[in-house]
């Protein structure tokens, strides 16, 4: 390697060595003291994050013959990925105590977030795939820790279908380096725009579908409903954030560097698999009962909006803040939402928390900021993401892809006030169609009583002062990824 | 630093009040009427130290208590507020009708913290909108408003409230969106890449392309029409009008609906000058139109509530009238346009404090007899003659009777509209007529004839589930007994209440200089801007 920087991953380093001693120290703890190991988790991912935040203030460049990125995005992501596994630890940690394989779980996480902040950082086309199946191996199994029947078949769905586009994506990848004949991103944005374009289409197919399928978006987007109604609500919570961060950098650096000037139209492609995201993902979760499928659908919707500046990656400087500030609030604010649910796991139906919840008031209205942070209310951090985004699609010549996400929006209002209605006023919004046959999820004796786990209610409660917090403060945190600080 | 005070004074109340479950329930409606209290005497205080100006002066210049911080520095957003003529009176009136709201509502029972705190927090985002400078900011506040809305009629309505308050969530949500795309295009089209309101209007974006000028405006204009509401995008009025609170009402049609007109002066006309100009036509015809039909829909309604609520469409489409004719450049010379533009704006401030006073009366009636259909009301003036006192003065105010604030401002839209567009305004001036003729109808339906009032003991029309028509509902009331009880009088909370209100109307009746001195100027400035 002679002269190249090894320090530059240090941020990523952290994680591997806190995965590492993570896994070792667990091995010496007895079972019930296994609280070490999420200290150290955590402290390994705070210190990456500290890290990543550090090198943010160097100007951005590329170590290991290119392959490894590092800029404004890929700072971003490692922060954003480095607090959202540390702060996921504590969520899973109330289902998790006492677990006999819990430090194997916080280890999967951490490695999942790794393969994340590779997603985001690589350079190089076979970097990319080998950190898809960093960021998909530990997923599988996380998905189906709990080993019950739900669980089982959420993995398999996930498992099959992440095999298939894994092989879509070799398959692009192979059709890339055959038209080109190098996989560094540099190096293929210089001759990709004379490449033949049939085999060049094959390329940006695959190679598209492998990060669309991590980010969940559509039409690769089946795995998500099934997989977070299946699994546990924390593990749904990881499993919706932390990969889609790092799938929606990769394919914004994609866009931004090997597809920049290719011969097809890849922005428009992009766009209209964002508008499709958002209009699907919303009206699956009109309907929906069960409160955790609900949260499905809208991250769908959610990826849709992110794409939108993957779509002008390339055509305006507004994207780069765009995408800092929309990826650190979505996180902020999904992992909110879902820690309601975690907070309540008996409460799976909209009707549970209109009969059930709504005494302890406080997570109802953390819970109401967080699902109007999804909406893009303001100040919700969200929202300022949602006004960066519309900005620079308009910018980039995609008007007509913020009219669409502009109306996605008003109806992406009326399935998260389904929930809001009925955890604020505990009566439904309006009147729930009769459950029973043909309903979605499990359900539960409405009208029981309810017990708040503290761990997930504190993540609740920091989520949504975080969210309001991110959005008002939204210029220091742009002034922090962009190095001025 | 003091309109940061003033505008977030109200918040801070609220987290107190949240924060600190043990004040009682009475102590915590003393703390919401201590802290508006509080701040109408600070935005008092400013009006007091405000200095109007001579000439043209406001909108891009002589602004008062600025601040400006940077918030989002990439798209330079920042929380920038001040004040001048034109959010000067607005301030004062959200001052004003949120006290008298706070005091109307001294005896509510229901979850008092809730309820204070979120009117508080309504305050906040209303006094916001009218003080903000920036098109960000004004949108932050501008939905936040709509979202404390949906609460206050969802958890304190009655009848169908929680349909009426998703009708009026989404249709307004709706129109706030239409606003963002639009503040987006300003941004976009502007040459330094700002969302500042005073350096847009300095500087008007898309000068030179009057297409996507156009497509801007109808953004803008949809936004603000939806939150008016200007014909055809009122329907959600009625119902979140109705099925509100009185408090909610009040504060509904007397703070919230002037957000949107007050937008289309602050924003629309001085930073797109040319598409208004372009476009006054459209304006007026709509401003027409809504005058009309709010006047011929409201004479046909059989519940007192809705027939305000419609009243409120006729008395925005005034505004709208004299803001459309403010835009007619060619055909009215500057002096006219600036009449119209000062009536417009005096209208907001009158419109505020009459529907404000009718709908606390109209929620009186509620709470004697949980009912707001006329045939079970009527001879009101004997067993309650202060109550039919103050429903008189309010109606004659509204109808635009000589010697109340109604008068001022509807003589002024129709002076400065006459000579711009004269078939509208003559057309317009039949809208009066009409609404002469049903508040004179209500007034007899309620006050005259023999003592009428629902009994107590008749089934509660809120517990018997979705009512399938209001007017079905009011015939069939109508066929049983009718029994003559007593009706109290107003309490001293309700008088307290609203008869400060009238005292104010009747005041800017009788002394309109007291308004005119702060308006005229930036009305001035505003006329000067959009002849650009």
């Amino acid at each position: 390697m002679g002269d190249e920087r090894v320090l530059a991953l240090l941020p990523e380093l952290l994680l591997l060595l806190g995965a590492v001693g993570g896994l070792l120290l667990g091995l010496w703890t007895p079972q019930h003291r296994q609280w070490r190991v999420r200290l150290l988790v955590t402290v390994a991912c705070l210190a990456s994050a500290g890290a990543a935040a550090v090198a943010l203030a160097e100007p951005a460049e590329r170590v290991f013959e290119g392959t490894w990125v590092i800029d404004t995005t890929t700072g971003v992501v490692r922060i954003v990925v480095a607090l959202g596994v540390a702060v996921l630890v504590w969520l899973a940690s109330a289902s998790l105590a006492g677990h006999p394989r819990e430090t194997e779980a916080y280890v999967l996480m951490l490695l999942g977030g790794l393969g994340s902040i590779a997603l985001a950082a690589s350079g190089d086309l076979l970097l990319l795939v080998a950190a898809y199946l960093l960021a998909s191996v530990p997923l599988y199994a996380l998905a189906g820790f709990a080993k019950d029947s739900a669980g089982v078949e959420a993995t398999m769905k996930y498992y099959l279908m992440g095999a298939f586009v894994g092989v879509l994506m070799l398959v692009g990848v192979a059709a890339l380096v055959l038209a080109a004949g190098t996989t560094g991103y540099l190096d293929l944005a210089a001759q990709l725009p004379e490449a033949s374009p049939a085999l060049l289409a094959v390329g940006v197919l695959g190679v598209l579908a492998g990060v669309a399928f991590k980010a969940g978006a559509v039409p690769v987007h089946f795995w998500v409903p099934d997989v977070t109604a299946g699994t546990t609500p924390p593990m749904a919570a990881y499993l919706t954030t932390i990969p889609k961060i790092g799938a929606v950098a990769a394919a914004f650096r994609l866009l931004a560097e090997p597809f920049a000037d290719v011969p097809l139209d890849v922005p428009l492609l992009v766009a209209v698999i964002a508008a499709v995201s958002m209009t699907l993902g919303n009206l699956a979760a009109f309907n929906q009962t069960d409160v955790l499928r609900l949260l499905a659908y809208s991250t769908v919707s959610q990826v849709g909006y992110l794409f939108m500046v993957v779509a002008v990656a390339a055509r305006t400087d507004l994207a780069v803040p765009a995408l800092a500030i929309y990826l650190a609030g979505y996180a902020v604010t999904n992992v909110g939402a879902f820690a309601a649910v975690a907070a309540a796991p008996t409460a799976r139906t909209i009707t549970d928390w209109a009969t059930a919840i709504g005494r302890p008031r406080w997570i109802a209205l953390s819970l109401v900021v967080c699902l109007l942070g999804l909406v893009g209310t303001p100040p919700t951090a969200v929202f300022v993401g949602k006004l960066a985004v519309f900005a620079a699609a308009w910018d980039g010549a995609l008007v007509w892809l913020v009219v669409v996400a502009a109306m996605n929006t008003v109806a992406s209002l009326f399935y998260y006030l389904r929930w809001i209605a009925p955890a604020f006023a505990g009566v439904p919004a309006i009147p729930v169609p009769v459950e029973g046959a043909g309903g979605a999820g499990p359900r539960t004796a409405a009208g029981t009583a309810q017990t708040v786990h503290p761990a997930p209610a504190m993540v609740l409660h920091a989520a949504a002062v975080g969210s309001i917090l991110l959005g008002l403060g939204a210029g220091v945190w742009l002034g922090i990824t962009s190095g001025a600080v | 630093m003091l309109l940061t005070v003033v505008i977030f004074l109200p918040l801070l109340a609220a987290a107190v009040l949240l924060a600190v479950p043990g004040i009682p329930g009475r102590a915590a409606i003393g703390v919401w009427i201590a802290a508006s209290a509080v701040d109408l005497a600070l935005v008092g205080w400013m009006w007091w130290r405000f200095e109007p100006g001579e000439g043209a002066s406001g909108v891009v210049d002589g602004l008062a208590y600025e601040a400006d911080v940077q918030w989002i520095p990439t798209v330079d957003a920042g929380y920038h507020v001040g004040v001048d003529g034109l959010s000067l009176p607005l301030l004062a009136l959200t001052g004003v009708l949120f006290l008298a709201c706070a005091i109307y509502s001294l005896r509510e029972p229901d979850r008092p913290h809730t309820y204070a705190a979120l009117f508080l927090f309504l305050q906040t985002a209303c006094l916001g909108t009218f003080a903000s400078l920036d098109l960000i900011l004004f949108f932050v506040f501008f939905d936040l408003s709509i979202v404390g809305m949906y609460f206050v009629i969802a958890g304190w309505g009655h009848g169908n409230a929680r349909r009426s308050a998703l009708k009026f969530f989404l249709y307004t949500f709706i129109g706030s969106l239409a606003l963002l795309v639009g503040f987006i295009g300003l941004f976009l089209g502007s040459e330094e890449r700002t969302f500042d309101m005073v350096a847009l209007a300095a500087n008007p974006p898309l000068a030179d392309s009057p297409v996507a000028g156009g497509l801007v405006l109808l953004a803008i204009g949809l936004g603000l029409a939806v939150k008016t509401p200007l014909f055809p995008f009122h329907t959600w009025l009625p119902d979140a009008h109705t099925d509100a609170p009185a408090a909610g009402s009040a504060v509904l049609a007397g703070i919230l609906l002037k957000l949107g007109t007050y937008g289309f002066v602050r924003i629309a006309m001085p930073i797109l000058p040319d598409a208004w100009q372009r476009w006054a036509m459209v304006a007026v015809v709509v401003g027409v139109i809504s005058v009309l039909w709010g006047a011929f829909v409201a004479l046909a309604q059989t519940d007192v509530k809705r027939m305000i609520a419609y009243t409120s469409v006729n008395h925005m489409g005034y505004v709208l009238l004299g803001l459309g004719a403010a835009g007619l450049v060619a055909s009215a010379d500057e002096e006219a346009r600036t009449v119209a533009t000062v009536g417009a704006m005096y209208q907001m401030v009158s419109h505020g404090l009459l529907t404000g006073a009718l709908f606390l009366l109209s929620g009186v009636l509620w709470s004697r007899g949980h009912s707001y259909a006329f045939d079970r009301w009527g001879g009101l003036a004997r067993p309650a003659p202060v109550f039919a006192a103050c429903l008189a003065v309010a109606a004659f105010g509204s109808l635009g009777l000589p010697g109340f604030s109604g008068f001022i401002a509807e003589f002024q839209v129709f002076t400065g509209a006459l000579q711009a567009a004269p078939v509208g305004t003559v057309i317009a001036v039949v809208g009066i007529l009409i609404t002469a003729g049903l508040f004179l109808l209500a007034l007899q339906r309620l006050l005259t004839g023999d003592t009428v009032v629902p009994s107590e003991t008749e089934p509660d029309e809120t517990c018997g589930g979705p009512v399938p028509g209001r007017t079905d509902g009011g015939a069939a009331t109508a066929t049983l007994p009718r029994k003559a009880s007593r009706m109290a009088d107003l309490r001293g909370h309700e008088m307290a209440s609203i008869i400060p209100l009238l005292a104010l109307v009747l005041i800017l009746g009788l002394f309109p200089r007291l308004l005119l001195d702060v308006l005229e100027p930036a009305a001035m400035a505003a006329v000067e801007l959009v002849s650009r």
